[in-house]
């Protein structure tokens, strides 16, 4: 962990600017994430220009639209116990505290947690290839250990996965993320935000080289009625998902009016398929509909060997929640299946 | 139990509050003057040679002091002999910078010392390398033809071969008329105890060293680094007042306390050196090991043939090996038998001892099997461990001291409710899942070590011990107190247990579940002598009032001495030592195994571990939903912190069945999950109902206490019960440890 200068931005013009004057300057929020990667010799930045004071992203407020919006700033556990997430986006409150543990929770803001960078183990030794630490040097996961690792949208250079429950629920509930650069401000697509790996597997996402984020705008519809979070891991919690599966649906009678599946643990970014959502649109919500949904989902699905189980595992974990989703009391505590 | 006595009372652990408030210190936190920090760098290359290192970049840095290599070290001794601790096994210890050579990934090649630990840290990723790097062999399944009986040495003792084969094994296999042969895996294990490991060496001038350390013999750490460095014994002390668990890793120095030590000597200052978490991965472990079992039984059931093969990894230098192999012949009495355990080299760490090394890893195969046995002749389980009870060692053809098993099981299987389990396989089920019971028995040594103690009564008339052993969190400290306390008749609040210092009498490193015994009949034995002592000053005291009396009538109570017949007349340990001219009474006592008397009995633990688990239907996702666990060890002291270890056991016995795996990639040579995100271990998620039940146990014979001690034998049980509670749930056997979930989708 080299040595570094910390700075305090006062505004986020103030932190666009800072940034924008050392390539090597790092925001910090929570820091959860950035400190481990630090510590690890993966990152050195030369400054950090702490975000935690700069006003317009500390809160959570309603919008015109009928939204909410989330300050990039607040802290994970403040959002999942903020009375408006609770209430109206039950999914998002459930998939964070499936998440971590509760002092990372504490400390971890909602615009870091999208930030996150995998956990693949090999990306985490600065010791030995990786073409996400150091572009061209190669990739041990494919043909190594890799039960973590995913089946989806992969790439010859790279297997990552994200390793984000809170941003499983945002995918599902169609959330946007605000940011703020020197070319002003703009508004990005969940399903845009993120990106799969490609030949650049270095860039987890979209943003621009200085962009911050400032908020997390929530649709109106929270789907409180018809939702579920499944993560799936070894261990009850504190572990990363294998698979973990947001459902959200809106239903007439037993019919589907709308349907959002995202999965996590299986790709470079929250996966969903918009042809079996569609394919369950006034279907009745069953068992035999939502298999026929998942395996729509999990199609071209690739597994490395060790990770194989993700692919029959991912079927069966859809199917399982979107069946919770129908009866979301059935829900059990650390997102485990029902009982 | 005398409710006047302390041993046998819960009593909470003495020293919790200083625990709990941040107040206790370990070897990381001594505040000593002027001290300097060092990092130390591991090796990226597995096997090979260092051509040459480049410093110029890290002592660039502001705030850095040096950078030690093999290159610029100071002396070290020449004799290997020298760097044998004492738990170590056969073969060339492995001497950090001792030369260019590359052992395993992860061996310490250099270490900075700088001003503060940030800046160490820093430095540490600036010195560079040039490596010539050689083939490596580091996985125990590709090169288990390389297998070979380990070598025998000094720390044979303490781990024999398994016994002889007896009666004609192939034959009575071929013949019998239930057989059941099975193949078990697990891979490697890190101890990885809460406190990372650190060393404070205090630089008292030349040749003078004193050493904080965390360790699990603080004796063993003190030879080691006068043997290396060429020290008197006197002038180097280590201590290590607190340890935050070991489980094992502190059996041998390890390499930051040789380093902190030669860096300290090198510059003729303090120094601290804290491993990190990866850096924990980058020593001793549990092997992975691989077994083979053929047990076969009559048609009723009763075994008539055991062999048990089990390979396990080891280093290119070092002979280490976990007792697998010696297990289930001292459980089961079945006349034809074959022990095989061997070892592979590979290109890594030499192995340790981790939580029961050998009796969790034999216990799962041979519990396991004969799970596998009772379905095949359709015999409720526990019902075929009664069938196959021996009261006897089968494999010593010796009584055992004692041996409360039967006890276990049934109190155990009450306790549980096993008889609600329906046998066949998925018959039990609760919404979406299927529900499995398992039991499995444990076994364990009863182990005991010579331990010196010196016990003192000062004029205050309280009672001071000494003795060298450490409290790796077990409640040493406590339970010394409580025995100590009744040997005098005194309060715990008079008892002064000093402990934990190089500098304090003989004790043997802190394992095996040995050291209740040991070192409590080093206290019987010392303040037996004291009492004597006491009682040989009072008698010159004038009109001494028990003039008449022998000295097995005079009392002792409450800090006085009087007779039974009038406790109205007595004298205190004050008086006493005052009429002594203030000079405290002393005695140092050597406590020992009973050898002679016990060379004609085997001596052991017993468990029997209940377990329930749930398991989805369909997503697989296991959880150990209940669990009892009924231990037979004797006499126990403090049936709080006894019971503390066995919980503490049985979560392992979770982690070791359904978590705990360090992961060896094979191309690169190296473990990668070396983290606690990745390296699992239970959380308090996956702890549910756990009960303990510890079964009447009188054991006159084994020494002066009856105590054969706890920890480990909580543990031993529980990978086979849980297992075979996965069984009974899915109707399948995975017999490769960690259980994935997937592996029951």
């Amino acid at each position: 962990m080299n040595n570094f200068e910390y700075l305090q931005a006062a505004d986020a013009d103030q932190a666009i600017n800072l940034r924008d004057k050392d390539i090597n300057a790092q925001y910090l929020a929570g820091g959860t994430n950035l400190v481990d990667l630090w510590k690890y010799n993966l990152t050195h930045p030369a400054a950090l220009i702490d975000i935690n004071h700069i006003g317009i992203n500390n809160t959570i407020t309603e919008n015109p639209d009928g939204g909410v919006r989330l300050g990039a700033a607040v802290r994970n556990a403040d959002t999942a116990y903020h009375p408006l997430v609770e209430e109206r986006y039950p999914l998002l409150s459930k998939a964070i505290l499936a998440g971590a543990s509760a002092q990372i929770r504490n400390m971890a803001s909602n615009g870091g947690n999208l930030l996150q960078r995998t956990r693949c183990y090999y990306f985490y030794d600065d010791q030995v290839p990786c073409n996400k630490r150091i572009p061209g040097s190669g990739c041990p996961a494919k043909t190594g250990y890799n039960r973590i690792h995913a089946i989806l949208g992969t790439s010859d250079s790279c297997i990552a996965v994200f390793p984000s429950d809170m941003c499983i629920a945002l995918s599902a509930l169609n959330a946007r993320v605000n940011v703020i650069g020197l070319d002003g401000e703009r508004s990005i697509d969940f399903a845009d935000f993120h990106r799969l790996p490609g030949d650049a597997p270095e860039l987890d996402n979209n943003l621009k080289t200085g962009e911050l984020i400032t908020s997390i705008d929530l649709p109106e519809n929270g789907f409180k009625d018809h939702y579920s979070y499944l993560k799936l891991r070894d261990r009850h919690s504190y572990a990363f998902a294998l698979v973990s599966v947001a459902t959200a649906l809106k239903l007439d009678g037993k019919l589907i009016t709308e349907a959002r599946i995202a999965l996590g643990g299986v790709a470079h970014k929250p996966w969903r398929v918009a042809e079996a959502e569609d394919f369950l649109i006034n279907k009745e919500a069953n068992r035999e509909n939502f298999s026929a949904a998942a395996e729509l989902i999990v199609q071209g699905a690739k597994g490395y060997g060790d990770n194989d189980f993700k692919i029959a595992l991912a079927k069966k974990a859809i199917v399982r929640n979107c069946m919770m989703a129908l009866d979301p009391s059935s829900q059990q505590p650390g997102a485990q299946p029902s009982a | 139990m005398d409710k006047d006595k302390i041993v046998g009372k819960p009593i909470s652990r003495l020293e919790g509050k200083l625990k709990v408030t941040g107040a206790a210190k370990y070897a990381a936190e001594y505040e000593v003057e002027n001290l300097l920090h060092a990092y130390v760098v591991n090796s990226p290359v597995t096997k090979g040679k260092i051509k040459s290192i480049n410093i110029d970049k890290a002592t660039a840095l502001p705030g850095v002091i040096t950078v030690l290599s093999h290159i610029n070290r100071p002396k070290l001794a020449w004799f290997d002999l020298q760097y044998a601790d004492m738990d170590a096994p056969p073969g060339t210890v492995f001497k950090p910078f001792y030369n260019d050579e590359i052992l395993y990934n992860g061996q310490p090649i250099a270490l900075v010392v700088a001003e503060d630990f940030e800046t160490a840290r820093y430095a540490a990723t600036l010195v560079e390398f040039d490596f010539e790097e050689k083939p490596f062999e580091t996985f125990l399944t590709d090169h288990t033809e390389q297998a070979r009986p380990p070598k025998f040495g000094l720390a044979t003792a303490l781990k024999p071969p398994p016994p002889p084969p007896t009666g004609d094994f192939e034959q009575a296999y071929q013949d019998a008329a239930v057989k059941v042969e099975s193949e078990y895996q697990h891979g490697t294990e890190h101890h990885n105890p809460m406190e990372m490991f650190a060393t404070t060496t205090v630089y008292n001038g030349e040749g003078k060293l004193t050493i904080y350390d965390k360790t699990q013999g603080t004796i063993n750490n003190q030879l080691f680094v006068a043997n290396v460095f060429g020290l008197k014994y006197k002038n180097v002390r280590v201590l290590a007042p607190f340890v935050g668990g070991a489980f094992g890793s502190g059996l041998r120095p390890q390499y930051q306390l040789l380093l902190c030590a030669m860096a300290a000597i090198h510059l003729k200052r303090n120094v601290r050196l804290v491993l990190d978490r990866k850096q924990m991965f980058f020593f001793s472990h549990r092997p992975p090991t691989k077994q083979n079992l053929k047990f076969a039984t009559d048609v009723n059931g009763r075994l008539t043939a055991m062999a048990h093969t089990a390979l396990s990894e080891t280093s290119s230098y070092e002979d280490y090996f976990e007792s697998v192999a010696s297990w289930s012949h001292k459980l089961y009495p079945a006349p034809n038998t074959l022990f095989e355990q061997k070892v592979v080299p590979l290109d890594v760490c030499t192995p340790l001892d981790m939580r029961a090394p050998g009796g969790s890893t034999a216990l799962h195969a041979i519990e396991c099997t004969m799970d596998e046995l009772a379905y095949k002749l359709k015999i409720d389980p526990l019902e075929l461990r009664l069938l196959n009870y021996s009261d006897t060692d089968p494999s010593a053809k010796k009584p055992y001291t004692s041996k409360a098993l039967r006890a276990c099981y049934l109190q155990a299987a009450e306790r549980f409710g096993w008889k609600n389990r329906t046998p066949e396989p998925r018959s039990m089920t609760r919404g979406n899942k299927l529900v499995g019971y398992g039991m499995a028995t444990g076994i364990w040594d009863a182990l005991q070590f010579p331990s010196r103690v010196e016990a003192i009564i000062n004029a205050d008339g309280k009672l001071i011990l000494n003795n060298a052993v450490t409290d790796i969190g077990t409640g040493t400290f406590t339970v010394m107190t409580q025995i100590a306390a009744d040997e005098l008749g005194l309060s715990i609040e008079d008892v002064d247990f000093r402990y934990g210092d190089s500098q304090k009498p003989f004790s043997m490193f802190q394992g095996g579940s040995a050291m209740t015994a040991s070192t409590g009949v080093g206290i019987v034995v010392a303040t037996k002598e004291l009492k004597k002592k006491i009682l040989k000053v009072a008698r010159k005291m004038d009109n001494f009032p028990f003039a008449k009396s022998d000295d097995k009538d005079i009392i002792f109570e409450g800090g006085r001495i009087y007779l039974k017949a009038d406790p109205e007349i007595s004298i205190s340990f004050k008086e006493i030592v005052a009429f002594n001219k203030g000079r405290n009474i002393k005695t140092t006592n050597m406590g020992k195994p009973h050898m002679l008397k016990l060379r004609n009995y085997s001596k052991a633990t017993h468990s029997a571990s209940f377990v329930e688990v749930e398991v989805d239907i369909e997503l697989g996702n296991v959880t150990v939903t209940r669990a009892v666990t009924a231990v037979a060890a004797g006499k126990i002291i403090n049936p709080k912190t006894a019971k503390s270890q066995i919980y503490g056991s049985m979560v392992w016995g979770i982690s070791k069945a359904l978590h705990e795996e360090t992961i060896m990639d094979k191309k690169l040579g190296k473990y990668i999950n070396t983290n606690l995100g990745e390296y699992h271990i239970p959380v308090h998620a996956d702890i549910k109902d756990m009960d303990v039940i510890f079964a009447e146990e009188e054991d006159e014979l084994i020494n002066e206490l009856g105590i054969k001690g706890v920890g480990e034998i909580g543990l031993v049980g529980m990978p086979a019960a849980i297992s075979n509670a996965i069984f009974h749930a899915t109707g399948k056997r995975i017999n490769s440890l960690p259980i994935h979930f997937d592996e029951l989708m």
